[in-house]
């Protein structure tokens, strides 16, 4: 946030909301509905509702159907039901088709496009008198004197890479009201700093995160089964690092596929990018994909900690719902119906009672949290491997959770075994031919823009640590962790170590990774100017 | 005097475009669309000459359905002070565009007309040009720098020799070029504001004016993929093969 | 009548190479084509352009006020030729945008702009988008054909002709709203990137500032222009003006030489219509490889030098 002297002018709202996911506009819609009078903005740093969303997704209609019963007379652009659902196990050279898990068993639910999902849930919240306002990032928390927060700063635009205004300078506004709704996702910016300031996770476990990276393709004419739900586990990980693939067969020869990786992987050379083009060659899933294009890609994380991981959710002046909090059920991989559902209470909530105190226990005795204590122990029960994990993992599913006891979660950032104590494991990667040849190349298909002539929004705390320690200690995972290649160590003869780091800013995909994996925790992602970074077309 | 700006509803410039299999159009479905970024330029150049004094009122027109709304929108959240969305379907050339926008300029009576040099939808490049000859005023193309003084504007223009300067009587007609200014960013509470800003919709019938779109486009195709040429093993070898093909 | 008139390009003392192209294009038309000169004292360039192949006659129109090239001005002697043509074709250059479009307004037609392959008199290819979609264009045969010629697209034709000059008289006067004033050319003797025919680039395997000293100087060797990659420009070896690629300038020049440079997509978005490109890499599996019509994989810096050597 850029330090300024004059004051900044206001703009006053009943509820500010941060983020126009389905958390946000389900909140912002719900809210309306109950309370018409009530004064509603969200605020969403991409340039249009949907741009820097992306998930697989299969969702579960039902919080949908409560929130806009008429829904399925007039579904989002991308929408088709559920036909069939396959998982499977895959060796280097095999796939085993395993039997459907229940939280697998998606029939009565559909494949969409979560940021066409949102692009079209947001009109739906502008009709009812919702203020929605894309393209401005909220930079800031605006606290009030007695410490509670009292809304948010729009961050500054127009500002160069050393932090001095240009011609076209704008200073961003604050917004301020009664309550701040954060629906940021996954390690929002403004969340982290929240849950930081006023110590909302000093009752729960570290938060388990993981990395989603997705490609749309147009395939070969022929090769689509609309309705098809595929996913796997095994290669191309190994037994220590958890996570899998989906692929998800759309309308007009359309498929998405993805593969996310748990972020509390051991190995610092291991690629979470690399390890997805690896699952499109496997012999099972190549021939999907040869003759067809890649239409868009891009990369999210996923936050994977569940009951345990809960921080509380209110605050003075503020509420946590969504991904912001973390209500992705990962069992079932999904979290848009929980979003969805916690934007609800949220309104309802406060729609009653006219402000957020005692949300959290309200979430707490809800169906939402019902739904996360109920799988609780599955995510933990793989920080002891695969095998461990699946077996740990049927018990709960049979016990339905039952068993007096819950396995704690582990911080990702301290997982990274170091380099000298690693030993060669051997993943079984094959030479790969299929687009996209490497991040690069991918980060092209994310349309993701940025001005560069501003200052770079990823901040690192000790700069000294890539060069003294990180070299040595881990080899730079930054380099290799994150999926659109901002960090780069280059050649540098005038630095003591004869190299530096290198952040190619411009091609960020906003997925957080580095601010949770990085070891020593001095990568902080904060908002680049609203506007800026992915350009989703119905991933 | 009055400035009517010309805005246009494009595909939004980050978006990679692709063309339908079919061959009908290039995919629309779900895209973002924007102002055109050249006329975004023309627009804020507009609001500069009325901030200092030298206009009343800026005026932003848009042709085409009620999407353009939210462009025209844009357009008075930035600062201009009214809209008017001529209602209209399908594609319009320029010659028709031209012809509609004539009898807006006969109604308003702008001193001055600022349009976008090209759309980067079509990349005609012509609408500015058609005008100014309809309306038997001068054209100032591809402008960097525009300069008003009393009744004449001069402009520097760039061109492929360099930047050539003309000066022009008004009324006239200018497009601008990337290189006159940077649009400012729109402030939120403008935002609201803009909201409550006059927008009128006119059809091109009441105008007067018949759609004439003589130009049949057909068969969109993605352009001819580049292959891998041939690889030479030595300078030499480089440069005998770059004599051959006459490229030195 | 099927008869093509082609508007000549010149800056008051030589012919544009665009007017050969667009002889090119009349070719392909295939109907009987002359050339017209606009301006003051261009009896030399008429001469010149009677050279190009295929060209019938070649008129000149010399007058005071049409020294420069002001569209108010050219377009009423364009319109005033017309009668005789069925299709009447300019450069898609900023004298070829500026002036075709108001010629086509005048004669109540629509104008193609931009044409880059011709099926038949009446039927056209042009780019729109960027160049990310081709078109085919059907233009009506009851009315006069009004375009602009893509020169990018096209090769020059010969120069063996010898066409009839006839001079015109001018039919209009000098514009009453409209004034040339100066023109300012491109600074400095290196030709500007976005324009120039020839551009060599050099890429983060450059090194060093000074190093791109070796790129400049090759470059006035044959009277190129000079772009870098994102990954020079970022690493400070040059200013950002000399970026090339999908976040920097767009270009098509006819010979481009990349030097050091990986070919990223984003890079090459930004070279996709060049001519003809060659890449110098030391590594054999670098992308631009995969659309260079000449690939070289050897170290630059002995490249550059070989290349001085053999072309100084």
């Amino acid at each position: 946030m850029s330090e300024t002297t004059t004051e900044r002018e206001v703009m006053e709202y009943d509820v500010i909301i941060v983020g126009a996911g389905p958390a946000g506009l389900a909140c912002a819609i719900r809210l309306k509905q109950l309370k018409p009078d009530l004064m509603v903005a969200v605020i969403e740093k991409s340039p249009e509702v949907g741009a820097h969303i992306l998930s697989g997704a299969v969702i579960e209609p039902e919080p949908l159907d409560e929130l806009l019963p008429g829904w399925r007379d007039k579904p989002p652009p991308v929408c088709l039901p559920v036909v069939d659902d396959e998982i499977a196990f895959l060796t280097a050279k095999s796939r085993h088709k395993l039997p459907t898990p229940p939280q697998q068993r998606n029939h009565g639910n559909f494949i969409v496009s979560l940021g066409a999902l949102c692009a079209w849930l947001a009109p739906q919240a502008e009709a009812l008198g919702v203020d929605i306002f894309p393209g401005y990032a909220a930079a800031g928390i605006h606290y009030l004197p007695d410490g509670a927060v009292g809304g948010v700063i729009i961050g500054d635009m127009g500002v160069d890479r050393d932090g001095k205004p240009k011609d076209t300078y704008m200073q961003g506004i604050e917004i301020h009201a009664p309550l701040t709704v954060l629906a940021e996702g996954c390690r929002g910016h403004l969340s982290k700093e929240l849950i930081e300031r006023f110590k909302l996770d000093a009752d729960s476990d570290p938060q388990a995160y993981g990395i989603g990276i997705k490609e749309l393709w147009q395939v070969a004419p022929g090769k689509c089964k609309p309705g098809l739900v595929n996913h796997s586990i095994g290669w191309p990980l190994d037994t220590k690092t958890y996570g899998g693939s989906f692929i998800y067969h759309m309308d007009k020869d359309r498929v998405a596929v993805g593969f996310v990786c748990a972020l509390d992987y051991s190995d610092p050379e291991f690629s979470p990018f690399e390890a997805f083009q690896q699952f499109k060659h496997h012999p099972s899933v190549k021939p999907l994909f040869e003759g067809g294009e890649i239409l868009s890609g891009g990369a999210r994380t996923i936050i994977e900690g569940g009951a345990q991981s809960l921080p509380k959710t209110e605050m003075p002046g503020a509420l946590l719902i969504g991904d912001a909090a973390g209500l992705l059920n990962l069992p079932k991989i999904k979290g848009t119906h929980q979003a969805i559902r916690s934007g609800m209470l949220a309104a309802s909530h406060v729609a009653e009672k006219g402000n957020g105190d005692g949300f959290d226990t309200v979430l707490r005795d809800s169906p939402i949290m019902k739904e996360l204590h109920k799988v609780r122990n599955i995510r933990p029960g793989f920080n002891k491997g695969l095998w461990r994990g699946l077996i740990t993992a049927g018990i709960e599913t049979i016990t339905a959770g039952k068993l007096p006891r819950t396995l704690h979660n582990h911080a990702d950032y301290s997982s990274l075994t170091k380099l000298k104590d690693m030993k060669p494991i051997d993943r079984h990667w094959v030479k790969r031919d299929l687009a996209p040849r490497d991040r690069l190349a991918s980060v092209y298909f994310s349309a993701t823009d940025h001005d560069e002539d501003q200052v770079v929004h990823l901040q690192i705390l000790e700069p000294d640590v890539c060069i003294t320690r990180c070299g040595e200690e881990y080899g730079h995972p930054c380099t290799l962790f994150c999926p659109a290649n901002v960090y780069e160590m280059v050649e540098d003869t005038d630095s003591t170590a004869g190299k530096r780091l290198q952040i190619n800013a411009a091609n960020c995909v906003h997925c957080k990774t580095c601010d949770i994996k990085d070891p020593y925790q001095i990568i902080n992602w904060v908002t680049p100017e609203g506007g800026s970074g992915p350009n989703y077309q119905n991933l | 005097m009055k400035i009517l700006v010309g805005i246009k509803r494009v595909v939004d410039y980050n978006v990679r475009i692709r063309v339908k299999s079919d061959g009908s159009g290039v995919d629309t479905d779900g895209v973002k669309m924007s102002i055109n970024p050249f006329d975004e330029i023309a627009l804020e150049e507009a609001l500069r000459i009325r901030e200092a004094g030298n206009a009343e009122e800026v005026i932003v027109v848009s042709m085409g359905g009620n999407e353009c709304q939210q462009q025209l929108r844009t357009g008075l959240a930035m600062g201009a002070d009214r809209a008017i969305q001529v209602n209209t379907e399908g594609d319009l050339q320029p010659l028709t565009i031209a012809r509609v926008f004539l009898k807006i300029i006969e109604k308003e009576q702008p001193g001055l007309v600022l349009l976008g040099k090209q759309a980067i939808d079509g990349d005609n490049s012509q609408t500015a040009q058609m005008l100014a000859a309809l309306w038997d005023r001068p054209q100032a193309t591809f402008a960097s720098k525009l300069t008003l003084s009393g009744d004449t504007a001069t402009v520097v223009r760039e061109v492929d020799a360099g930047l050539e300067t003309i000066e022009v009587d008004l009324p006239a007609v200018a497009s601008v070029d990337l290189r006159l200014n940077e649009p400012r960013f729109v402030k939120l509470p403008d935002i609201m504001k803009a909201k409550r800003k006059p927008l009128e919709v006119i059809s091109a019938d009441e105008l007067g004016v018949t759609v004439e779109n003589d130009l049949e486009i057909s068969h969109y195709t993605p352009p001819p993929a580049r292959g891998k040429g041939i690889m030479v093993e030595d300078t030499a070898q480089l440069v005998a093969e770059l004599k051959t093909r006459g490229l030195v | 009548m099927s008869r093509t008139l082609i508007i000549a390009e010149h800056d008051g003392k030589n012919l544009n190479p665009s007017t050969a192209k667009c002889a090119s294009c009349a070719t392909s038309i295939g109907h009987d084509f002359d050339i017209v000169v606009i301006g003051a004292s261009v009896s030399d360039i008429a001469s010149q352009a009677a050279a190009i192949d295929g060209a019938a006659t070649v008129y000149s129109i010399d007058a005071d006020h049409l020294a420069k090239p002001l569209a108010a001005n050219h377009a009423s002697e364009v319109v005033a030729m017309a009668d005789g043509y069925s299709h009447i074709l300019g450069p898609s250059t900023t004298f070829g945008r500026d002036l075709m479009p108001r010629v086509a307004a005048l004669l109540g037609v629509n104008q193609v702009s931009d044409i880059s392959a011709v099926e038949d008199a009446y039927h056209f290819k042009r780019p729109i988008y960027a160049g990310n979609a081709i078109v085919d264009v059907h233009a009506p045969e009851t009315v006069k054909m009004v375009a602009t010629v893509r020169v990018a697209s096209w090769k020059a034709a010969g120069n063996a002709g010898s066409a009839a000059v006839e001079a015109r008289s001018a039919s209009s006067q000098a514009s009453s709203h409209t004034r040339y004033v100066s023109l300012e050319s491109g600074g400095g003797e290196r030709p500007d990137l976005q324009t120039a025919a020839r551009v060599i680039s050099g890429g983060r395997a450059m090194a060093s500032k000074e190093n791109f000293d070796l790129i400049y100087d090759l470059a006035d060797m044959i009277g190129a222009g000079v772009g870098a990659s994102r990954a020079a420009v970022d690493a400070g070896y040059c200013p950002n003006d000399m970026q090339v690629g999908q976040t920097g300038k767009i270009i098509s020049p006819d010979l481009y030489i990349a030097f050091g440079i990986s070919g990223a997509i984003q890079h090459i978005t930004g070279i996709k219509d060049a001519g003809t490109i060659v890449a110098v890499n030391k590594d054999a599996d670098a992308p631009i490889f995969e659309v260079a019509d000449i690939g070289l994989t050897a170290d630059l810096f002995t490249v550059i030098p070989e290349l001085k050597q053999l072309l100084g």
